[in-house]
């Protein structure tokens, strides 16, 4: 039998009326991309601010105090308390009131004039990791306001991207990517199973439509509609977070033309793969964990160890990452961003084929 | 002209089980043949493995000159196969589903059209275009599935249990649009386990546990029945049964509504006459008369392997 594009799009008009009947789905085609985009926007924020401290300042001096000053105008540290000795911070420490204890010693101003030894001591409640790293950035805080004799910081740090740090900023573009990749494996993981379900299978196989007609029009309608998600994340991220789109919005839509048709297969190869509609909810989580970890959305990709990068390579959503940051936060063209596209090319023709492989016209 | 369905020793296991073994038939054109057997007889494996949705473990068949062991593709497109369960969708109108079919079998604008239409008038469901197929009732539903499924106007209808879920007139009249169909020159293979089905066949093959046991025309399977059937007319059919099933003459006794029919060996002199002695020892006092056999008479003598096939 030969191919025909009059039989695929058939099969995705069809798909496209269940999807309008199907009221669950039709809400999470919206409300999955709301939720998630309030969630990580407003709630999940790695910038460290406000934080509750104390001080115990021994010294004293014009110097102690400019330095606690400086500690303060950071912002990192919010409502700085006082202590009368370190053995008080320590027990503030461990009551979890404060995360931050600042001590400087008597003999501060001899320390600051000889500048060999440590001038003061931080303590950090570093059961929570992402303060270690607030600790380094207050321990290298200069002092140049009060010593001009002081050597000047080795290295400015420029943020090019994003200087105010603002974490909506790194992750509303990735959610764009993360949220296709679980609505889209979910939608159509259920897509074979749920017709061999309710029966409708043993209908359409014995009629001619061919394994790749069935395939590509279970997919068609998905595509649009991956569209519409991240038309709506990306806007959700201008009007509430002051996302700035600074590439191509063209080149961007052309990338999402790429990695929205990579992952649907995804799903469609979940799909041939269980026999039920549970089965394929559950291996679609199994396939989403892996790519939310790994994929560099949530930890840095860099600091993965070698087998956990090179798997993240074969995922989609590793590539496209790369791509919306890429396009959307340092306008980057996507020309440049080959590397990144056509692994996502052949994901898609390689997950094509092996769905279209794994679909058998025999009930056997 | 050939026949439209050939078969010889058609097997098909599923690991130890083997649900159809080594069937032998053959299907002229233009007629109706009836799969008769019970739920689990094979039917279904059977129709599945003409229609080239199961390959067959063993034997061969060749259904509209097309080997149904290779990829049998080209087939698709000539044969229409309604499932025993509702397989169009629910969530989709009356015209959507046929609509749907039509492309599929890529009907060209105006045929489909003209088709649908057509489909439409004779199933009695112009009225209902935009009624989902899910909200509908039994008889409606199989009127649109034959519906659809005659859209691309097969040469070969297959048919797994059509009428199991409609009431006795909508089935009535499914049998008359079966009957048109064959008029215009379509063969119909079809699976029931009602008697009253069967006799409108004009071909019947008898299966039970995957194996062939009678075929033939429903009124030479009559005439040919190797045993004499005896109709009793008693008050108490349960304790005559009980009576005369261990009488040596007796091959089975069915009870049919308020009567019993005693399939009885051929060839025996006075059949009536040992029977009523048999139930006179026990008091029962019974009218019986020889009738002709029925088919149901025969369905039981076939499933006791005592119809030469």
């Amino acid at each position: 039998m030969t191919f025909s594009w009059a039989r695929a799009w058939a099969i995705a008009a069809k798909e496209t009326r269940h999807l309008r009947r199907d009221r669950l789905t039709g809400g999470m085609i919206f409300g999955i991309p709301i939720v998630l985009t309030l969630l990580f926007g407003y709630a999940i924020n790695t910038d460290v601010r406000g934080l509750n401290a104390a001080v115990v300042d021994d010294a004293n001096t014009s110097a102690s105090r400019a330095l606690v000053a400086a500690a303060r105008a950071t912002q990192v540290v919010d409502r700085l308390a006082t202590a009368r000795n370190p053995w008080e911070l320590q027990e503030l420490l461990a009551q979890g009131r404060i995360a931050i204890g600042i001590y400087i010693p008597p003999d501060f101003e001899r320390r600051l004039a000889l500048g060999q030894r440590p001038l003061a001591q931080l303590l950090i409640d570093d059961s929570d990791p992402t303060l270690l790293g607030v600790a380094k950035g207050l321990a290298a805080l200069p002092i140049d306001q009060t010593d001009p004799n002081a050597a000047a910081a080795t290295f400015e740090v420029r943020a090019l991207y994003n200087p105010e740090r603002r974490s909506a900023l790194f992750i509303v573009p990735g959610l764009c990517g993360v949220i296709l990749t679980l609505t889209m494996v979910l939608f159509t993981s259920i897509a074979i199973v749920r017709e061999r379900e309710r029966g409708n299978l043993e209908l359409l196989i014995t009629t001619p439509v061919t394994p790749l007609e069935l395939m590509l029009g279970k997919i068609m309608p998905y595509v649009a509609i991956g569209y519409i998600q991240v038309t709506l994340i990306l806007a959700l991220g201008a009007w509430l977070f002051n996302l700035p789109i600074r590439g191509s919005m063209a080149e961007f839509y052309l990338a999402v033309g790429l990695f929205v048709p990579s992952v649907l297969t995804l799903g469609l190869l979940i799909s041939t793969l269980v026999g039920t509609q549970f089965q394929a909810f559950q291996l679609t989580f199994m396939t989403f964990l892996p790519q939310l970890l790994l994929s560099g959305f949530m930890f840095p990709f860099d600091g993965m160890p070698r087998a956990a990068q090179y798997l993240a390579e074969i995922f989609p959503l590793t590539h496209f990452l790369r791509i919306v940051r890429g396009i959307v936060l340092r306008d980057a063209e996507l020309i440049a961003l080959t590397p990144e596209l056509w692994p996502l090319a052949v994901f898609f023709a390689l997950g094509m084929a092996l769905a279209t492989l794994r679909f058998s016209k025999h009930l056997d | 002209m050939t026949a439209a369905i050939t078969a010889t020793n058609l097997t098909r296991r599923f690991g130890d089980l083997t649900a159809v073994k080594q069937l032998t038939l053959s299907v002229p054109r233009r007629s109706i043949f009836g799969f008769l057997g019970p739920n689990g007889s094979g039917k279904s494996t059977a129709i599945r493995m003409l229609c080239g949705l199961l390959k067959p473990s063993d034997g061969e068949a060749n259904v509209l000159g097309i080997d149904v062991r290779g990829n049998p593709e080209a087939l698709k497109q000539r044969i229409g196969y309604m499932t025993q369960r509702f397989s169009l969708y629910d969530d989709l109108t009356v015209l959507e589903n046929l609509r749907f079919m039509a492309d599929i079998y890529r009907l060209p604008g105006d045929v489909r059209d003209r088709r649908i239409e057509l489909t439409l008038q004779r199933f009695q469901l112009t009225d209902r275009i935009d009624q989902l197929a899910g909200t509908m009732s039994g008889g409606q539903r199989q009127r649109l599935a034959l519906g659809a499924v005659t859209l691309h106007e097969p040469d070969l209808l297959f048919l797994d249990e059509p009428t199991s879920a409609v009431d006795p007139e909508s089935r009535r009249q499914f049998w008359e649009f079966l009957f048109d169909m064959v008029d215009q020159g379509t063969t119909i293979l079809v699976t029931t386990h009602f008697m009253d089905e069967a006799e409108r066949c004009h071909e019947l093959a008898i299966l039970d546990q995957g194996t062939l046991v009678a075929s033939g025309s429903p009124t030479d399977m009559k005439q040919n029945l190797p045993a004499t059937v005896i109709e009793i007319e008693s008050n108490e059919t349960r304790v005559v049964r009980n009576v005369l099933m261990p009488q040596p003459m007796v091959i089975d006794v069915a009870q049919m509504g308020t009567r019993l029919h005693a399939l009885v060996e051929p060839g025996r002199k006075g059949p009536i006459e040992s029977l009523t002695s048999a139930l006179a020892t026990q008091n029962l006092t019974v009218s019986m008369q020889v009738v002709p056999p029925n088919l149901e008479d025969v369905f039981v003598m076939a499933t006791h392997g005592l119809v030469p096939a």
